[in-house]
């Protein structure tokens, strides 16, 4: 199977800063990629690589078998593009923004609207809504729709769901997931962790480097046993109470708990019982299943 | 429906739906042109004027009449010297009229309020006028092109330096500018659209916007202002249109500076608005400034650009008489275009 992105070595500097540093990334054909990390990590500038926007100081990187420097006008026919913020025209309707688009890759709407038909069925209904009147998840269905209307090989999406509620947000993966079945290759960025899971495979991105590619699941496995959810009634102090223990290696809130990375030979019960000495209540120790998430500040925290 | 045509339907949407846009700039040239011809006028009506006559005769009655019937003048009637100078400072009058005989000699003096200057140079060569009327050697002048002396005859032309660079250069540059802001250019660069067609497409709407502003103004100018009517209205035309390419070019240039609408907005209206206006000849002459604006105004388009359209306008000129300044607009045009394009496909 060829890979639908190939990225080989990819520097990218901004003055003193650097944004990508020695990129290497491999997207199999048809596969639902996803590119996490933090804000400011180099995502974007590596979408901007690809769509052709911006040429990397040095590396090469191919999308469809194409190089972005060389053949930057034959890819900008096979890619379909979502920036990180809303960009379509507020003031053109449903339509008008959709047949735009569509002119603008010299295909009609009529001839692609199969594609887009499921992601459509509640946009149909008011195509002449202007742009920006729409909801913060009609629009992200709007330029998801926009960004194939030309049928494109493979798509590119970074932070297609910041800002989008959080039931938009699943429907809006849902489709990716009936896209990826079309046979698109689906590169989708997002700083959220727990989209990372719903992505076949995923990269790590943190300070313009790629911390660590593989499947979720294979991932996470990596994480070992050393991690525990710890709560009590006083969080705040509890948090205070742990980093100070010495083989406690790390400790962070994640969601209503706190996760604890540890040293090997760390004992729940001991440190319940010296928690509980000073004046903490109702405190509970116990293993914790690693997510992406814990992941990431493991691998960001070793980067340091 | 081809990528052009749809780019250019596209563009005029946004004009359509921006309806407070849209009519601001196709009322505010109207709204400039009727102020200028008319609310403004350097004309100066209505001088208060005193006379002191020291005796009385049938030449100095003759002249006080003339007073007295000039539309120019409100004739206040005679006061002594002694009041003549409470009236002036206490802003009664104008100007005092000073009468007397040296000898057979009738001799006159013109004191005047000159707190401002303006018109209290008008006022004086307007006294001086009428007084030299009585000499034996009178002095016939003739005004040519402009036989009224109106105010709308000096100020159409300025007006439209003005307004093309405003509406052309500020319009295209803020569209350009805001579908950058808003990352919608990304994604016309990312379509397989060629950079000169998203060009074209920006532009040509924002050109026929501005033919339908230069009908407006030349329809009002030869109507309502009184331009007189001839066939080098053509000629007018046609270097306008050169100007308005100038014009749109220097906008798509701004847009490849500036990186928000604001930035946009305010190099447009620095870097060409107000030299337009101080420096274009528009308002103060060119030979009256210091040398080195004087060199400085020749980089300023307005300037070639009105005094052509004086030349084409008002004096009614072939276009033999304006190569330079046609020469001149299209340098100009051809190096912005060039600039500007050549920009915008290194930033991207």
């Amino acid at each position: 199977m060829s890979n639908a992105i190939e990225i080989q070595g990819i520097t990218k500097k901004y003055g003193n800063l650097t944004a990508l540093d020695n990129v290497t990334l491999s997207v199999p054909q048809g596969m639902m990629f996803g590119l996490i990390g933090p804000d400011g990590a180099g995502k974007t500038t590596l979408y901007r690589i690809l769509t052709t926007l911006l040429s990397p100081d040095t590396g090469t990187a191919t999308v469809a078998g194409l190089d972005t420097v060389k053949d930057y006008r034959l890819i900008r026919a096979c890619i379909g593009y979502m920036p990180e913020r809303f960009s379509l025209y507020p003031d053109l309707t449903v339509d008008e923004n959709l047949h735009f688009f569509a002119s603008l890759f010299g295909v009609r709407v009529e001839d692609n609207y199969d594609l887009i038909a499921p992601i459509f069925t509640q946009l149909a209904k008011f195509p002449n809504r202007r742009a920006g009147d729409l909801s913060g998840g009609m629009k992200q269905k709007l330029a998801l729709g926009c960004a194939l209307i030309h049928r494109p090989k493979v798509l590119l999406l970074d932070e297609p769901t910041t800002g989008v509620d959080a039931v938009s947000r699943s429907e809006f993966w849902d489709m990716l997931a009936t896209l990826k079945k079309k046979g698109i290759t689906i590169l989708v960025s997002t700083s959220y962790m727990d989209e990372a899971q719903r992505c076949e495979r995923i990269a790590l991105i943190d300070k313009g480097r790629i911390l660590d590619a593989n499947t979720p699941e294979k991932l996470v496995d990596g994480l070992g046993k050393n991690l525990y959810n710890a709560s009590a009634k006083e969080m705040y102090p509890l948090l205070g109470a742990l980093r100070s223990l010495p083989d406690v290696k790390d400790c962070y809130t994640f969601g209503a708990t706190l996760h604890i990375v540890t040293e090997d030979g760390f004992n729940p019960a001991d440190t319940v019982r010296k928690l509980s000495q000073m004046g903490l209540t109702d405190v509970r120790i116990y293993p914790a299943k690693g997510d992406i998430e814990d992941l990431f500040i493991k691998l960001a925290g070793n980067e340091e | 429906m081809s990528i052009f045509i749809s780019m250019i339907r596209k563009e005029t949407l946004h004009l359509l739906r921006d309806f407070r846009t849209m009519t601001v700039v196709l009322i505010m040239p109207l709204v400039l042109l009727l102020l200028f011809g008319f609310a403004i006028s350097t004309e100066v009506n209505n001088i208060n004027v005193v006379a002191i006559v020291e005796r009385h005769t049938d030449d100095t009655r003759q002249m006080l009449e003339k007073f007295r019937v000039n539309p120019y003048f409100t004739f206040q009637g005679i006061a002594t010297f002694n009041e003549v100078e409470p009236m002036l400072r206490a802003g009664k009058t104008d100007a005092a009229v000073v009468l007397r005989y040296d000898g057979a000699r009738l001799c006159h003096q013109i004191i005047v309020d000159a707190s401002n200057t303006n018109t209290a140079q008008t006022a004086t060569a307007y006294i001086e006028n009428i007084i030299n009327g009585n000499l034996e050697i009178p002095i016939i002048t003739n005004t040519l092109y402009n036989p009224q002396l109106k105010s709308a005859y000096n100020f159409v032309p300025g007006i439209m330096g003005m307004i093309f660079i405003l509406i052309c250069a500020m319009m295209t540059s803020v569209s350009i500018v805001s579908e950058k802001e808003t990352g919608t250019m990304d994604l016309l660069l990312v379509s397989p659209v060629r950079p000169r067609t998203i060009i074209l497409g920006k532009i040509i709407p924002y050109f026929l916007l501005s033919c339908i502003i230069l009908t407006l103004m030349l329809l009002l100018s030869y109507t309502t202002l009184g331009i007189p009517f001839s066939a080098s209205v053509l000629n007018v035309i046609w270097v306008t249109v050169v100007y308005i390419i100038l014009a749109l070019s220097l906008g798509l240039f701004i847009s490849t500076l500036a990186s928000n609408q604001v930035t946009a907005l305010l190099i447009s209206g620095v870097l060409f608005m107000i030299p337009v206006i101080m420096l274009s000849g528009m308002m103060f002459p060119i030979e009256n400034m210091p040398v080195i604006l004087q060199w400085f105004s020749c980089i300023i388009p307005a300037r070639w650009y009105i005094s052509a359209m004086r030349t084409l306008m008002i004096q009614q000129l072939p276009v033999s008489y304006i190569i330079p300044e046609i020469v001149i607009l299209g340098v100009m045009t051809v190096a912005a275009l060039l600039l500007a394009i050549k920009k915008f496909n290194t930033k991207h």
